[in-house]
């Protein structure tokens, strides 16, 4: 009986389909994974107070996020060197997240779930979001005015929202005339040295220009004198404001306003209260800048820079894709030349990306960019401004990388385009690129489209060759701003993608950055499969479209 | 004639716009575009060929030989001042320096051989200088001059760079480090016949020889912290050996090892590195009978010596360790400059190379580590009596007997690289034994950079190698699966789910490799062993129970539903061999698999191994090859299939036996591609290893590949030097594997199609 089911080949075909199944199950796996832990990281989690005692220590009290919990086998625990009883079989623990790292140096710890003597969450537990230093755990004590308290007990909670309010609005003026003003200032005194240096190298520098220099400073200086000013008085109304709060061990320390980002009580919260802060959280994340070396905040600059480079790598890919496909399917005699593109076009897309890097970064880089220089900005020497891997030669970079993609999508819509299409117009008498142009195309277009959304998706995700032409850790400015030329083609960038890497691999504090990692990894998961389900979605429509025009 | 004849009508709208300016313009703009429509097609092929030929344009002038230009050459300065006993150029080739057996030292032009500043060691009346040597390390400028009456004298040359007047002068002086009274060594009062000296900031080591002993003098200075008081504390030691026939002694910069070299070819090796026991560890013959040694020096680090003998041989010997962890001197590789004695070596200051000048003024410029000879040129045809070599390598000056110094210009930018040093083992300074390492920089100056591509190229390998093993199995199956069996309401969702596994960026999928699998692998690797081993049992196990399930209900069960019937399946497969592996680990191991595998087999585990990245890399590489082998084999033709079970075949032959071999060349194809996707891929293998270039067949071992060791270390490294060309190399490799790989799948790919169409 057995022998004729195997013989009929049935054991076979079940082992072929649960080669699909486990593949589905793996893509679905990852998703969930990083889904549930990069939207776990936006809700509020419950601030546990612990009664802890370790052996031969007095008992001790512990505040902070239940994080983690891992549960280890017997044996594995004495292999690492735990004591474990007989009778005990797994060692189950917990990571806290306990803050307050200027007050005991970490803000992680793992301690043991038998050691615990009792846990609650009391109500009164507040959670600082500090601008340096970390979250803050612990209760509210008082708020206090230029060092007089104003309000305890029962009224402190809501006055301190209020000037955590205003304080935020002050902060937000600051950074707007730090940033934004000063900002402009020093890039136009930057342009005005520049000027200088070039009129120099051309022997162009006289009196006249001196003095035309001389006025054009002491307007910055004097923009400068008034702006500080501003800041000064901003400077002190923020300063104005502190509370005081008790860590567990009892101590009491005094936090400025002018530090605190928010304010939040996690165990009394209902679940409407804990949509509204989820919400703000996510618009946080997207919206603001990274602080912390890049294990708080927002990844906002990562975003933006992502954009921008991708915009600019289309306008370079899209006419150069289309043009290739054009070529390969209308112009070219089907034969040996095809036969060689469509060979390059396979090896362009199966060179590995940092390949692609390293040319980026030699020939782009160091000879375009350093002849440029040399040409066009000899005055900046000997600081290089296009001789230095920035977004225009990422973009380039890119570029080259996704072309295939696009050739081969575009490829495809024009062969789905009946003949009869180009017959008819060429019979009516119009020239090829008439027919091109104003028949062919416009049809092709939905393929152009998809070409250009997978190559966008390619680009979001693609890191190795960035790290070698252009992509930063922590970028100041964003290439887009209110300063002359407006678009900064020279200026280094960040990359979602890179910033996964860079904050999950290379930060200083790995707990902490964790959380941001998923959460990044879950943004740009979720473009991914956004812009690849709408490129399926237009070829499949496009290939329903065809299949009853040729039909 | 009326007006409808042919040739009264009015000519139509065609015709009359036919000359028009507007049809002509129509003509010139489809021209243009067809231009730049063949100039934009074209230029793809014009981007790969520009890629490839920019990597070799970097890559070559690693394996260019050196050059040497003749310069001027002049008469010796101050010639009656005495006979040469060292040359010495400084860095910018402009001043140079000439020490004579008389105690005069002349700085003079290096170009043309004016003199700057003569000037005179202070040495007491009545003695005579009897011997000269250069200290060590050569860089820092010492030399000791060995007195009649049993004292030295230690002196420093250097050279100060100004500008005035924007324009760079460069001032040479002497200076007495251990101040200007001579230092007495031998208080008998005789002649030291040979000396060497290492100067230090903190000590200072003399080993002088008389006609009697050889003596070791150590000067160790001592700051009070407190009263910021200098003291000197002497130490002075005799040595216990042949004295008559020491020729050379050598000094480390570390001063703990001394070198006594006879003249005959015997080396006396001490271990001085506590001065008041000098220890002798080895004593050794350098040559063959009857040769003699006519040249040593220490190698730029001081590691190696580098012996020439009076056949033209140069050999370098090194510390190496051995199974008793002794150390010993050990010859480790020769040159054969000339069949004439080395009269002289000169070892490069800052690299790992030397110039060796035989007795017939044949110069061969020569690098240890890649044992390569980058130049040979006469330079002079006299014979040679000093020479100096610029701190850069890049001038070379030689007095010769015709009392003429020949300036010569050296260009020697890559000697450390040779197709023997890239790809075999090599026997570095200081190893016991030739071996493959990678090991391009370290925090000091006088590293030996290791540029070997074999670990490399073996981790890339070895990562390949594990991807295929898990994404072949896989990806193959589940496209015959997909193609073939599956309905084509489940592979409509099918395909874009897998598609989207390959748009999955490479960044999360390694990070989630390095974050959450490794320590999940490390912690749990009884549970996927077990798992491996368990599902194809379970998946069997319920197949056979779903074949026997009563025929009403496998009549209402659709066909080709088995991939969504099968989830649940595995799912509880795999959950039931995580919850029975720690109970199996601990009845039948005692402890976990891990320890079980170092204790028992002496396999060590790293927590980021081939394992992992075999697994992450695999689910990276298999969405390539299912799509392309899924397409294969979609695309036979029907009627073989109908035709096949016509004649009473099952599916599955039909498949194997009819399907899989029409489709092989675009299987076959897909796994090249996956293939070259496996080599290529960087991200993964960075953030899921640790980056360690061992060669390790082990699986539970980490590696460095090299598309990996590019990403990490070209930032790093110095435009347009070795390393950076290094580093394109290793990426011309990967472009042309890959290269080599996508060609031939495509060309296959495209007999496929022809073969096809013709069916």
């Amino acid at each position: 009986m057995m022998k004729l089911w195997f013989k009929s080949g049935s054991p076979w075909i079940w082992l072929n389909a649960a080669a699909v199944s486990t593949c589905l199950i793996m893509v679905i796996a990852v998703l969930a994974l990083v889904l549930v832990r990069g939207v776990g990281n936006f809700w509020p989690a419950q601030v546990t107070q612990f009664s802890y005692q370790e052996e031969g220590k007095p008992l001790s009290t512990l505040i902070g996020e239940k994080v983690d919990t891992s549960i280890t086998p017997a044996i594995m625990a004495k292999s690492t060197g735990h004591k474990m009883a007989d009778d005990e079989d797994t060692l189950v623990q917990y990571l806290v997240k306990t803050g307050n790292r200027d007050v005991t140096g970490a803000d992680f710890r793992w301690i043991e779930a038998r050691k615990v003597k009792e846990q609650s969450d009391p109500d009164a537990m507040i959670v600082i979001v500090r601008r340096e230093w970390g979250n803050f755990y612990g209760q509210l004590l008082a708020v206090q005015e230029n060092g007089k308290t104003v309000a305890t007990g029962d009224q402190a909670m809501p006055e301190l929202q209020n000037r955590i309010a205003a304080a935020s609005s002050v902060f937000k003026k600051i950074t707007q005339i730090e940033k934004k003003e000063i900002g402009a200032i020093n890039y136009g005194l930057e342009r005005l040295r520049l000027k200088q240096k070039k009129l120099q190298l051309e022997n162009r520098w006289d009196s006249e220009a001196e003095k035309q220099f001389a006025a054009d400073k002491a307007d910055y200086d004097a923009q400068y004198q008034s702006h500080q000013a501003e800041l000064a008085a901003l400077y002190k109304e923020i300063r104005r404001d502190s509370l005081v709060a008790k860590t567990e061990s009892g101590a009491e320390i005094k936090i400025p306003l002018a530090k605190v980002v928010q304010v939040y009580q996690p165990n009394i919260m209902n679940f409407f209260g804990k949509m509204g802060f989820f919400y703000h959280k996510v618009l946080e994340f997207l919206t603001d800048e990274p602080r912390e070396a890049n294990t708080e905040g927002g990844i906002f600059p990562a975003i933006f820079g992502t954009v921008m480079m991708v915009i600019i790598m289309s306008i370079i890919v899209t006419p150069f894709g289309v043009i290739a496909a054009v070529y390969l399917r209308e112009y070219a005699k089907q034969g040996f030349t095809t036969q060689l593109i469509r060979i390059a076009v396979n090896n362009l897309a199966g060179v590995p990306s940092i390949v692609y890097g390293v040319f980026g970064l030699g020939f782009f880089v160091y000879i375009l960019g350093g002849n440029i220089d040399a040409l066009f900005f000899p005055e900046a020497s000997p600081a290089p401004v296009y001789g230095t891997p920035g977004l225009l030669w990422a973009s380039l970079t890119l570029a080259l990388l996704t072309l295939p993609v696009v050739i081969v999508s575009t490829e495809e819509g024009l062969a789905r385009i009946p003949k009869s299409i180009r017959e008819g117009s060429l019979a009516l008498g119009a020239t090829k690129v008439e027919t091109l142009w104003r028949t062919v195309l416009p049809m092709a277009s939905p393929a152009m489209m998809t070409g250009l959304i997978l190559a966008v998706a390619r680009a979001a995700g693609e890191v190795a060759p960035l790290m070698l032409v252009g992509v930063v850790k922590l970028a100041p400015t964003l290439p887009l701003d209110g300063n002359f030329p407006f678009l900064h083609l020279d200026r280094k960038f960040m990359h979602l993608g890179f910033h996964i890497y860079d904050v999950g691999f290379q930060s200083p504090n790995v707990e902490a950055a964790r959380p941001l990692v998923y959460a990044t990894a879950l943004l740009l998961v979720l473009v991914i499969i956004v812009l690849n389900l709408t490129a399926i979605i237009i070829r499949n429509r496009l290939r329903e479209k065809y299949r009853a025009l040729e039909g | 004639m009326s007006d409808t004849h042919p040739l009264n009508k009015p000519p139509s709208v065609m015709e009359k716009s036919a000359n028009s300016y507007y049809q002509r313009w129509r003509l010139v703009k489809d021209s243009l575009a067809r231009f730049g429509v063949i100039a934009g097609g074209l230029s793809v092929i014009v981007a790969l060929v520009l890629i490839f030929f920019y990597l070799l344009y970097v890559v070559i002038p690693l394996f260019k030989p050196a050059t040497a230009e003749a310069g001027n050459h002049y008469a010796l300065p101050e010639a009656a001042l005495g006979k040469t006993v060292l040359l010495d150029v400084e860095e910018q080739n402009e001043v140079a320096a000439r020490f004579t057996d008389t105690g005069q030292v002349i700085f003079f032009e290096a170009a043309t051989g004016k003199p700057v500043l003569t000037e005179s060691i202070k040495i007491p009346a009545g003695t005579k200088v009897v011997s000269f040597a250069q200290g060590s390390p050569i860089s820092e400028g010492a030399v000791i001059y060995g007195l009649s009456n049993g004292q030295a004298v230690v002196v420093k040359h250097q050279y100060q760079i100004t500008y005035p007047n924007n324009k760079r002068l460069i001032t040479p002086s002497l200076k007495y480090p251990l101040g200007e009274a001579p230092i007495v060594i031998d208080d008998k009062g005789t002649a030291l016949e040979i000396c060497a000296v290492k100067v230090g900031d903190k000590s200072t080591t003399i080993v002088a020889k008389t006609a009697d002993k050889v003596r070791l003098l150590h000067i160790e200075k001592q700051q009070n912290l407190f009263t910021d008081e200098v003291t000197l504390e002497r130490t002075v030691v005799d040595l216990n050996v042949a004295v008559a026939t020491v020729t050379n002694m050598l000094i480390d910069k570390e001063e703990r090892n001394l070198y006594l070299v006879s003249d005959d070819g015997h080396l006396s090796f001490f271990d001085i590195s506590d001065k008041t026991l000098p220890v002798i560890r080895q004593n050794v013959n350098m040559v063959t009978a009857g040769e003699k040694i006519t040249a040593s020096t220490f190698l730029n680090g001081d590691s190696s010596l580098l012996i020439g003998d009076s056949t033209g041989l140069v050999s370098q010997w090194t510390m190496v360790r051995d199974e008793l962890k002794r150390p010993a001197i050990q010859k480790i590789r020769a040159f054969k400059v000339s069949e004439k004695a080395i009269a002289a070596i000169n070892p490069e200051p800052r690299r790992k190379g030397f110039a060796a000048i035989d007795a017939d003024g044949m110069m061969g410029v020569y690098h240890t580590t890649s044992e390569r000879e980058v130049l040979r040129e006469q330079v002079t045809k006299a014979l040679p009596i000093a020479a100096a070599l610029s701190p850069r390598a890049n001038a070379l000056l030689v007095e010769a007997s015709d009392k003429n110094i020949y300036f010569w210009k050296l260009d020697n930018k890559h000697p450390e690289v040779s197709v023997k040093s890239l790809w075999q083992e090599v026997w570095y300074e200081g190893y016991p034994k030739p071996d493959y390492i990678w090991q391009s920089s370290a925090s000091n100056n006088d590293f030996e950079p290791k540029y070997s591509l074999t670990p490399l190229v073996f981790g890339t390998l070895k990562a390949a190698f594990y991807a295929m093993l898990v994404a072949i199995p896989l990806a193959l199956m589940g496209a015959i699966y997909s193609a073939y069996f599956m309905t084509p309401i489940m592979r409509q969702y099918v395909k874009p789910t897998v598609e989207l596994m390959g748009a999955l960026p490479t960044v999360i999928l390694g990070f989630l490799a390095g974050l959450w699998l490794a320590p999940t692998l490390e912690e749990n690797l009884a549970g996927f062993f077990l798992m491996f081993m368990l599902l194809p049992v379970g998946v069997m196990v319920f197949a056979y129970a779903w074949h026997n399930l009563p025929a009403r209900i496998l009549e209402k069960i659709p066909e080709g539903w088995e991939a969504a019937i099968l989830i649940p399946v595995i799912l509880l497969t795999g959950w039931f061999a995580f919850a029975i592996s720690v109970p199996l680990e601990t009845a039948l191991l005692g402890e976990t698999l891990r320890d079980w595998f170092k204790n028992e087999w002496g396999i060590g585990y790293d927590q980021r191994n081939s394992l992992v990245v075999g697994m992450a890399m695999g689910f990276a590489v298999i969405p390539t090859i299912f799509s392309i082998a899924e397409d294969a084999i979609f695309s036979v033709p029907k009627h073989l299939t109908v035709g096949s079970l016509a004649l009473g075949a099952t599916t599955w032959q039909t498949m194997t036996r009819v399907v899989l071999l029409t489709a092989s060349p675009g299987i076959f194809s897909a796994v090249m591609i996956g293939l070259g996707r496996a080599v290529g891929e960087t991200m993964i293998v960075l953030m899921a290893t640790g980056n360690t270039p061992v060669m390790d067949l082990s699986v539970f071992q980490g590696l460095r590949t090299l598309a990996a060791n590019i990403a990490v270390e070209m930032p790093e490294s110095q435009v347009d030097s070795t390393h950076y060309r290094v580093l394109f190399l290793a990426a011309l490799v990967l472009f042309l594997f890959t290269f080599v790989f996508n060609t031939l799948a495509e060309i296959i790919r495209q007999r496929l199609r022809e073969k096809y169409s013709s069916l």
